[in-house]
């Protein structure tokens, strides 16, 4: 089916359904994600039972500030949809889809690792790309790149976040 | 009491449990392993030699490219990005660039695209050759591991005179790919597509009836196309469990559906059908240069005509190498001062992407590769999210392992392919 | 491929420091010679290829570019049989300790020669996950420059480690 027949058949049940550049998202509320994530994976005509990755966009200053992205895409039919849950900044926590699509363990643990989103009910949340006892959650905003105050000749290189150039 | 004492007061009778405790072993397959695939850590539990549990733990060549990315030039993108997967590296480079263009809301003109087409086959079928070469290693064919990168040279040579670099090229930039093929290339990628068939027959004389590579490959590392799909397992991988999922057939980009080749598929589900597939891809990839050698015979631009989206400089083979031509530093030095100001603006300050997010998939060697990129309408993107095949594809390892040998668990890594680089990013 | 013997441009020092540094050599007995000699014939790396540069150190030590001519073909797995270490590729902050402790497996005499930009400097990835220049980390001989370098490159690389090590003339 096409982005807009998805985007309908996605409106029944989810009102929140944004259409831009042939890709279709849906908005939904951290409590119903795991009833959404079912009913999407379910339902005969959309049949969406794959899931490409989970990450996090984050937006300090706005509210929610973390945005949580599902992208599911179906193997019968090859339609595409997105799915994003806001999450706020004193309580980043959301239930884990462990259960219904397994490959978000990984997934879920380098969202975990960058982000700092707890992931209720996952089997094994611990980081996975960045050493353990490594403190902070790199890809906020708020933190800085990090690298060397490098100099060369007697001029000075600042790191990369604070060069002008 | 000393040890002859304990052996002989143990009962060592047939069917009694005696006085000798049975642990399991906890063992570390460092990330320093010349069988792994690169800097890959397994924690395997073994019981003798069956391995009852297995925990791959990655991390170890983390780079921090995708918030390197938030920190640079949407141009600037494609360097960094195209260093993640590097056996494949333009693929992501043409993954990174169509998000951005299609963020843009432009296409690449079709030459461009051929092009794309043309290298990214290439790519695929240089980087199957690094898998073979390998594997064949890890396994004992350690004469495979000189043929696979006899034939890759070729291929980089190829690399080299079009893009100036070996690996890592920053070739496809946004909107087009940044220069055309220099003189005589398509008669060198002719020779190649001459010699390359035999050389696959070769590779497949040496190995596909060999007892001992069957021995060692068929029926180890199982994978069921249900297991696979719920563990987000895609390309060969998948394909080898009967499934036919292939980003170039169900979501076509680049102009893929104006090709002809075939979705390979094997039923085993075994590493032995993984090398299967493999093999049959890397023939698929040659049909399609084939094709895209036939297309450019047309002239035609590389690049969109857009002077706020195109890359400005004018690229062409000199004395030294690949650097701007004479012509076009005369243009700007000389002649035009906009043009100077335009080349300067757009080097460093780079293209202006409309607010948004899209989500794009290409078919790398090892499965489905997705961009997911945000731009908040400024000159430097807000978010790249590289979904790595090969991140998904190691999840499955632990299932596939489970009760097999040890010197099972490096022929499954070999068949899974897996490329630490585009695993940690 | 012959390595030129330029003065000061090889071992890095003045014209004053080199004749005394040859005089003293000449003084190198005929066991410092032949040792030195046979450490450099056949040095034998460990294989510790981390990202795109390993493929290049692969395709060096395959067929069309042979290290297999100075006997440098066998990357042996374990430390303990190897005396080169090429640091091949991005060194990321939780791969750093165990660089450092294969290192420290490997016996002495032992060389490092780290190849690319970011062993050597950190290369385009100024940032918190990537070390900047494994020589915080272990002291290194050679550093071969390039994203990646030819192999072309890192076969010079290798030559003048072999002539450095020709040259020093003592035990260690």
């Amino acid at each position: 089916m096409n982005v807009a027949e998805l985007a309908e058949r996605v409106r029944r049940t989810h009102p929140d359904v944004v259409v831009a550049r042939d890709e279709a998202t849906v908005l939904v509320d951290r409590d119903g994600l795991l009833e959404a994530l079912r009913t999407f994976r379910d339902d005969e005509e959309l049949r969406l039972d794959f899931l490409s990755s989970v990450t996090a966009t984050d937006w300090p200053g706005r509210d929610p500030r973390f945005r949580l992205v599902y992208e599911l895409s179906s193997s019968r039919d090859h339609h595409r949809l997105r799915v994003k849950v806001g999450l706020p900044e004193d309580d980043v926590r959301v239930p884990s889809v462990t259960g219904l699509f397994p490959t978000a363990n990984w997934h879920e643990r380098e969202t975990y690792d960058f982000y700092g989103v707890v992931f209720e009910g996952h089997p094994n949340l611990r980081r996975i790309l960045l050493p353990e006892g490594w403190e902070g959650w790199p890809l906020r905003k708020t933190e800085e790149l990090g690298g060397v105050d490098t100099r060369y000749h007697g001029a000075f290189v600042p790191p990369v976040d604070r060069r002008t150039t | 009491m000393t040890i002859d004492d304990a052996i002989g007061a143990a009962d060592l009778s047939p069917g009694s449990t005696g006085e000798i405790r049975q642990e399991t072993m906890v063992i570390n397959m460092g990330p320093q392993h010349p069988s792994t695939h690169g800097v890959l850590r397994l924690l395997l539990e073994l019981d003798g030699e069956t391995v009852l549990a297995c925990e791959p733990i990655v991390g170890y060549l983390h780079t921090g490219i995708e918030k390197n990315t938030e920190y640079r030039t949407w141009q600037q993108g494609v360097t960094f990005v195209t260093r993640a997967d590097y056996l494949s590296p333009f693929f992501n480079e043409v993954g990174y660039c169509l998000a951005v263009e299609k963020l843009l809301g432009i296409e690449a003109p079709p030459r461009a695209q051929v092009l794309r087409v043309l290298f990214c086959e290439m790519n695929r079928i240089a980087s199957h050759l690094v898998w073979l070469a390998t594997s064949g290693l890890e396994l004992g064919a350690v004469s495979v591991m000189l043929y696979g990168f006899r034939e890759r040279e070729q291929i980089l040579d190829i690399f080299e005179a079009a893009t100036g670099l070996r690996m890592n090229h920053a070739y496809v930039r946004i909107g087009g790919v940044v220069m055309d093929l220099p003189e005589g290339s398509t008669d060198r990628i002719g020779d190649f597509l001459d010699v390359m068939p035999g050389r696959i027959d070769e590779y497949e004389r040496l190995l596909t009836n060999n007892p001992i590579w069957i021995q060692r490959n068929a029926g180890v590392g199982p994978l069921s196309a249900a297991d696979a799909r719920a563990l987000g397992v895609t390309g060969p991988t998948l394909r080898a469990a009967g499934v036919a999922a292939d980003i170039r057939r169900d979501e076509p980009y680049s102009g893929y559906e104006t090709y002809e080749f075939d979705v390979v598929t094997r039923d085993g589900a075994d590493c032995y059908a993984r090398y299967q597939v493999r093999m049959e891809e890397m023939r698929q990839s040659l049909r399609i240069v084939e094709q895209c050698l036939g297309r450019l015979r047309e002239p035609g631009p590389v690049m969109v005509e857009d002077p706020k989206v195109r890359w400005p400089a004018q690229l062409e083979v000199g004395p030294d190498g690949i650097g701007n031509s004479p012509r076009y530093i005369e243009h700007i030095m000389e002649e035009s001062m906009e043009a100077l100001i335009h080349h300067f603006k757009m080097v460093t300050e780079g293209v202006s992407v409309p607010p948004g997010e899209v989500y794009v998939p290409v078919e790398s060697p090892r499965g489905e590769l997705g961009f997911y990129v945000v731009s908040d309408g400024g000159n430097r993107p807000y978010r790249v999210k590289m979904r790595d095949p090969s991140f998904a594809n190691l999840q499955a390892v632990s299932q596939m392992v489970v009760g097999s040998l040890v010197a099972d668990v490096i022929a499954v890594i070999a068949s899974v392919d897996p490329v630490l680089g585009g695993v940690d990013r | 491929m012959p390595v030129e013997r330029l003065e000061g441009f090889q071992t890095g020092k003045t014209g004053e420091e080199s004749r005394e540094e040859f005089e003293r050599g000449l003084l190198m007995t005929t066991l410092d010679k032949a040792v030195s000699w046979a450490r450099k014939q056949s040095m034998w790396p460990v294989t510790f290829g981390l990202a795109c540069c390993a493929i290049e150190m692969m395709a060096t030590g395959a067929g069309d570019y042979d290290l297999s001519r100075w006997g440098m073909e066998l990357f042996r797995a374990s430390p303990r049989q190897a005396d080169l270490m090429i640091v091949a590729g991005r060194v990321s902050q939780k791969m750093a300790p165990v660089l450092r402790t294969i290192y420290d497996q490997m016996p002495e005499p032992k060389w490092v020669i780290s190849m690319g930009v970011c062993a050597s400097a950190g290369g385009m990835f100024t940032n918190y996950a990537v070390v900047q220049g494994v020589d915080t980390i272990v002291p290194v001989d050679i550093y071969v420059p390039g994203c990646p370098p030819k192999p072309e490159m890192l076969m010079y690389g290798i030559l003048r480690l072999h002539e450095k090590v020709r040259t020093e003339g003592r035990f260690k």
